[in-house]
């Protein structure tokens, strides 16, 4: 998948996602966030799916200092590796249409536009055993974990070698104890 | 003979494995002027090839090909396909080891003995002991550069280390260092010294920690009597009808079957490996696999009694800067069974990136919960718990017959069911390890489980009496003469140290036990 890096135009056809971290707009073939000026085109998976995932995505792993998104780089991966034919197509597809189908039970909207953290959270609890939700858990280990762009973030400094290693960077710098 | 050999030159040992075990006994045979072949699965890497990226590094490195798992061990919820991490190349594990290089404590040789009957677990006696190992371990520290032996100094505490030492002061522990370390202090043996990289898992990039690949393997061929084979999967091996081994059938890196004769065979693939390809080589006269009429190939396999216990502070910690094993705490590593368990356990510092910590911290976690541990990844200091575990006969490894691998041989499972002792043990350490932190300062402390299996032991054990090991005291097989086992599968009980310096000590041994062997012509 790709990122599409330009500020989006909204069309009238367009519908806002009313929750999140930052507003998703998703369009025929995208989900596309106009405040951080990003789009990923959904290849494989619908778009809504795309923007269901990104959202299941936070859920799963919430960082409050993580923009949308390195979230939806992982579902980037995801998508792209859900090609036609592939079972992760299906397992995420329908996945996230029963997931949706127990929004709309208990909240009577789909899981993207569930109100609070703990009303998702608790509809995820209900599936965690399931293959769907530790498909897109187990990938998200990895895909979201592994994006060196989020490492300074989380205080980590990857690769050192090339550096010197950390002899002469702070091995022993701790003054606090 | 000069190398390289043929593969009808039926006067060449042949390793199966270039690890701690096979790495040394090869390198160490060619030494002693002995025509020796090793035959490795992985590739051939050098130092430049190692990346300081955890993910990538994995797979470089790391033992993949298919295995399953049963049992109630955690690494089998976890970790379904992937019981043990340790790494397919020349070098071996000791491309991904730490460096600790601890002795085994004499009590326990004698765990039967010392421990007396533990139920459920299949104690033996080691049918040797620190006296009879003393100068091996001597030699092996020496060609190792152990540091804070041969007046070699101790490595420099990082960060995590400081925060080690500062809770085991609080809790009056009496034994924490930086440990003996296989890692140059010091520029020593052609080697430079540690830079406190921090990614000693994926391959030391300045060559200060001692790895067979670059320390040892180099010596024996520089001899001209060291040939090593990169990617060569040896399947079987095969004996002649007076039950002599006669050689190995393996397939080279083009997919070929080749036939390596020999005069000899040391197996050192490891302890999920070694016993698989003994139980692969069954014929008509070996109907239950090679050097198993004590049934015991496979049986009795260890991983030590781990876990780790990391703490969030309130102030950044680091732990990721420098050795990834800075330090140690002995006091727990003796045996006192007022604690309620036999034998011990050490902690030893333990650092791993932020895409492993994700991975492993609570393997299956999610939530908020989970999220709010890795947003105090910087301000982390970690340890790991490395304790005896008990052999149990049931822990074992065994083939799939309906699973098989590209080369058409059963795929191996590994059973491992966690014995009272190794929980007793573990939720100890834990206990301890919390408090060690929270004496500091720790605002929330975690007992994380198990990583896949890195100490793989005992599935070839050796044993005074043929009927309850696979091999003697010397690694060589008590069925057929001229069958060696060179790696931790031949452990008769676990100790609660890392093994490789007791694996690499008995393989130097091995090797001048091979070289007495042939020139008296038993072999």
């Amino acid at each position: 998948m790709r990122l599409i890096d330009r500020t989006p135009k909204v069309d009238r056809r367009s519908f806002l996602a009313s929750t999140g971290a930052a507003a998703l707009v998703v369009t025929s073939t995208s989900v596309l966030c106009p405040t951080e000026s990003w789009g990923v085109e959904a290849q494989n998976l619908k778009p809504e799916t795309v923007r269901t995932l990104i959202r299941m995505s936070r859920d799963i792993y919430p960082h409050d200092r993580l923009a949308d998104r390195f979230y939806a780089v992982a579902v980037k991966g995801m998508d792209g590796k859900a090609t036609e034919g592939a079972p992760l197509k299906a397992t995420l597809e329908d996945g996230v249409a029963k997931l949706d189908e127990a929004a709309k039970a208990a909240h009577g909207v789909p899981y993207a536009d569930v109100g609070w953290e703990h009303q998702r959270v608790a509809l995820l609890r209900a599936i965690e055993g399931d293959p769907f939700f530790q498909t897109v858990r187990g990938d998200l280990v990895v895909s979201l974990y592994n994006q060196k762009e989020l490492w300074p973030i989380f205080g980590y400094q990857g690769e050192s070698a090339s550096q010197g290693g950390y002899i002469k960077r702070g091995f022993n710098d701790i003054d606090w104890l | 003979m000069p190398a390289p050999y043929k593969t009808d030159d039926d006067s060449v040992v042949v390793v199966i494995g270039s690890g701690a075990g096979g790495g040394t006994v090869g390198s160490e045979l060619a030494l002693n002027g002995v025509d020796t072949v090793i035959l490795e699965a992985g590739k051939r890497y050098s130092i430049e090839d190692f990346v300081n990226d955890e993910w990538e590094s994995f797979g470089q490195l790391a033992w993949l090909d298919e295995r399953s798992t049963s049992g109630n061990w955690r690494v089998h919820k976890d970790f379904a396909g992937l019981p043990a991490w340790i790494v397919k190349s020349v070098g071996g594990s000791t491309i991904h080891w730490a460096g600790a290089s601890l002795r085994f404590q004499d009590h326990e040789w004698k765990a039967k003995t010392t421990y007396g009957d533990v139920a459920g677990a299949n104690l033996l006696d080691w049918p040797i002991d620190g006296k009879e190992m003393e100068p091996w371990y001597t030699k092996a520290e020496d060609r190792m550069g152990t540091t804070r032996t041969h007046g070699i100094e101790g490595l420099p505490g990082n960060n995590n280390f400081k925060v080690m030492k500062a809770g085991a002061d609080k809790l009056g522990y009496k034994e924490c260092s930086t440990g003996r370390m296989s890692i140059n202090s010091a520029p020593r043996d052609g080697r430079g010294s540690c830079q406190q990289i921090g990614f000693c898992f994926q391959g030391c990039k300045s060559g200060a920690k001692w790895s067979t690949l670059y320390a040892e393997i180099p010596k024996g061929e520089k001899t001209g009597k060291l040939e090593v084979r990169p990617e060569c999967h040896v399947t079987r091996i095969e004996h002649d009808d007076k039950g002599k081994v006669t050689g190995v059938v393996y397939f080279d890196k083009d997919g070929k079957e080749q036939r390596q004769k020999a005069r000899a065979v040391c197996v050192a693939g490891n302890s999920i490996e070694s016993p698989r390809l003994l139980l692969n080589s069954a014929s008509g006269m070996f109907k239950d696999g090679l050097a198993n009429s004590s049934g015991q190939v496979g049986r009795n396999y260890m991983r030590h009694t781990t876990g780790s216990v990391y703490g969030i502070f309130e102030k950044p910690v680091h732990m990721f800067r420098g050795t990834t094993m800075a330090g140690i705490i002995q006091d727990e590593a003796h045996n006192n069974p007022k604690r309620g368990f036999v034998g011990g356990y050490e902690f030893e510092t333990l650092s791993i990136g932020l895409p492993f910590m994700a991975a492993f911290l609570d393997p299956g976690g999610w939530g908020r919960d989970f999220s709010a541990a890795m947003d105090g990844y910087s301000n982390m200091a970690g340890m790991w718990i490395v304790g005896e575990d008990m052999p149990q006969a049931n822990n074992r490894i065994t083939l799939n017959a309906d699973k098989k691998d590209k080369y058409g041989m059963p795929t191996p499972n590994v059973h491992f069911d966690d014995h009272p002792n190794d929980n007793a043990m573990r939720n100890h350490a834990y206990r301890q390890g919390a408090a060690l932190y929270e004496a500091v300062g720790a605002t929330r402390t975690f007992p994380t489980p198990p990583y896949p299996s890195t100490h793989n032991l005992g599935t070839n054990r050796m044993s005074a009496d043929a009927k309850d090991g696979v091999v003697n005291q010397h690694g060589q097989t008590h069925d057929i003469k001229n069958l060696f086992v060179s790696d931790g599968s031949q452990f008769t009980t676990g100790a609660a140290e890392n093994p490789t310096l007791t694996i690499v000590a008995l393989a130097l041994r091995q090797a001048a036990y091979i070289r007495d062997q042939m020139a008296k012509g038993e072999i």
